[in-house]
């Protein structure tokens, strides 16, 4: 079984900050493999001890990101497709996953394809959809398990607000993966890091993957990003401590107020 | 591309369990005033089977003309079947703006829209704006931590996911007058490979939707056990909301997935929303954190949920939810 799993670098979310104009202050930010997509990868990894096969991961993304993909390989993958080019500048989703279904088809086929439900910086959920949109196969999103794969059908438990679905879906076919809430990252092994350095890691440019270049980039990219700033501050509000009765008394007048209690 | 023969707003809304999701009427609500603010025309559409009864719904929420797509294999709501069908007939209305719920279907099939319209999509925003004619989308990034504002100015359809929530479904008129159009799915796109083989709610029947509720009463780990939760459904029930949890009461399998949130659960906005027994990490405020009213409850008076709380106590929830459910009471009577 061939499979893939597409990844994504990102800044550790849990302590970015920004300065007043909206800029990103990098100094001191951990860049790191997106929880989403380390989930993917580990029930890629999961699918290939079940059944065989090998598992490729792919980025599209800076130098920089070769950290994330040796992470990949470390945890077990078999080969990284790192594509990097100035051309991918300035990207948006639909130019990303534009180039990624291009490098997919020039590497592949492959069988299945896992990609994260979303990526913890941009959060769009768009890459996994647009990806199996290009590559004209079938998707399912917030995948939280892959049940199993017989007879070239792979049967995926995907959740809803109120519940989940089982779904099946003939290969080849893309799911984008979602943590459950008990799930514990594994952290590459000393052998796994060891391992990783022998491991092909494949440079791509914007020449090895066919394709229509006026939709590369910046160029490719129908939306615009055009301010950013700080949210608005939720201004910290009244804590009581003690006289909990008076307390409560207070929150439900002003709920009253908003009409929230009527 | 001209962009001129793009004309009007088009809300794609959804049927969920039989049933209109409240979504869609927030959606109709705000597409109808940036279409009054560009003078242009609102026209909203549902996909299904026997769901021609919502038409009216769809007008007196505000569209103009309201679309009922109807057929046998749109029963079942199936990501390449939907997104295929609205393909089409998006590229055959030609709309200038397509709004689409942030729902978890939504946001499974409206991109896949986008990639084979070859056009721009906006995630998850939570405002839509007209400035000087143009269509600016607003939306979180980096767990909320930066607001980004986005325009798609060369490409057209503008496609917009939105949050529900994030908006009032209001000015409902029976009054109102519009046209109901029914179409039939054009299926020369789809190539149906999925199958659903099964749906499984998790969450009790009878209690509310927690992204779909106005008020969440949430709890976490401080909550210390599955039974702890009654009290908190209990003010849940007063307050007709819906209780919720966070990561790790989940983890720990006192309430199910579905009632997750946080960034890898629901992300909610609701009038108003109780953490109870909840520290606050940055995974559950970006959650929550667009709530109109936020209320804490937290023993450890460190404790960050505190820094966006409109209302803390300090307290053990044994305590102060007890008195909280007392004196709603009073006021309930009164």
């Amino acid at each position: 079984m061939k499979i893939l799993v597409l990844v994504k670098q990102v800044p550790d979310t849990s302590d970015v900050k920004f300065d007043e104009r909206g800029v990103m202050i990098r100094e001191g930010i951990q860049s790191i493999l997106n929880m989403f997509d380390q989930y993917a990868l580990e029930e890629a990894l999961r699918i290939r001890e079940q059944y065989g096969g090998e598992v490729s991961v792919m980025t599209l993304a800076p130098e920089q990101a070769k950290s994330a993909l040796q992470k990949c390989l470390a945890l077990g993958a078999d080969k990284a497709y790192h594509i990097s080019d100035r051309a991918f500048g300035g990207s948006d989703t639909l130019a990303t996953s534009y180039a990624l279904s291009l490098a997919i088809q020039k590497t592949g086929p492959y069988d299945i394809i896992f990609a994260g439900n979303q990526a913890t910086d941009g959060d769009t959920g768009h890459i996994g959809p647009q990806v199996a949109e290009w590559l004209g196969i079938p998707h399912t999103s917030y995948v939280e398990k892959v049940e199993k794969i017989e007879n070239n059908v792979v049967t995926v438990k995907s959740l809803l607000e109120d519940g989940y679905r089982t779904i099946e879906m003939k290969l080849p076919a893309l799911v984008a993966c979602i943590p459950p809430p008990n799930f514990e990252y594994s952290n590459p092994t000393m052998s796994g890091i060891i391992k990783a350095k022998n491991k092909p890691y494949i440079w791509m440019k914007a020449d090895d993957i066919d394709g229509d270049k006026s939709k590369f980039g910046l160029n490719g990219s129908p939306t615009r990003v055009v301010k950013m700033y700080p949210p608005p501050k939720r201004e910290k509000g009244q804590i009581f401590t003690g006289d909990y009765r008076e307390a409560v008394r207070k929150i439900i007048e002003h709920l009253k107020e908003k009409k929230v209690i009527e | 591309m001209n962009l001129s023969d793009y004309k009007g707003i088009l809300v794609v809304g959804e049927i969920y369990d039989n049933k209109v999701r409240p979504v869609t009427y927030q959606l109709i609500s705000k597409g109808r005033q940036l279409a009054n603010d560009l003078n242009t025309k609102l026209y909203a559409i549902l996909l299904g089977n026997n769901i021609s009864q919502f038409a009216n719904d769809l007008i007196y929420y505000g569209a103009d003309i309201a679309y009922i797509m109807e057929d046998k294999i749109l029963e079942n709501y199936v990501a390449e079947l939907y997104s295929a069908v609205l393909s089409k007939f998006i590229e055959n209305l030609k709309p200038e703006i397509v709004l689409i719920p942030a729902t978890h279907t939504g946001r499974e099939y409206g991109p896949r829209i986008a990639a084979y319209l070859q056009t721009g999509m906006t995630a998850d925003c939570t405002d839509l704006q007209i400035r000087n004619g143009k269509f600016i989308q607003i939306r979180p990034a980096y767990g909320g931590n930066i607001m980004g504002e986005i325009i798609t100015p060369n490409h057209r359809p503008q496609i917009a996911t939105v949050r529900p929530n994030v908006f009032k479904a209001e000015n409902y008129d029976k009054n109102r007058k519009g046209e109901i159009v029914n179409v039939k799915p054009d299926l020369s796109k789809v190539n149906l490979r999925t199958v659903i083989k099964e749906i499984v709610k998790t969450t009790q029947t009878g209690t509310k939707k927690v992204d779909e509720a106005r008020v969440v009463v949430s709890g976490g780990r401080g909550i210390g056990s599955k039974e702890g939760f009654a009290i908190l459904q209990e003010l849940a029930d007063l307050l007709g909301g819906a209780v919720g949890a966070s990561r790790v009461a989940v983890e720990l399998g006192w309430m199910p997935k579905s009632a997750q949130v946080g960034q890898s659960g629901l992300t909610v906005a609701p009038d108003l929303y109780i953490a109870v027994g909840i520290s606050g990490t940055i995974q559950h405020i970006v959650g929550m954190k667009d709530s109109k009213i936020i209320v804490a409850i937290n023993k450890d008076p460190n404790a960050p949920i505190f820094n966006i709380a409109d209302f803390g106590i300090v307290g053990d929830y044994r305590e102060v939810i007890p008195i909280f459910i007392e004196e709603l009471k009073k006021e309930l009577k009164k």
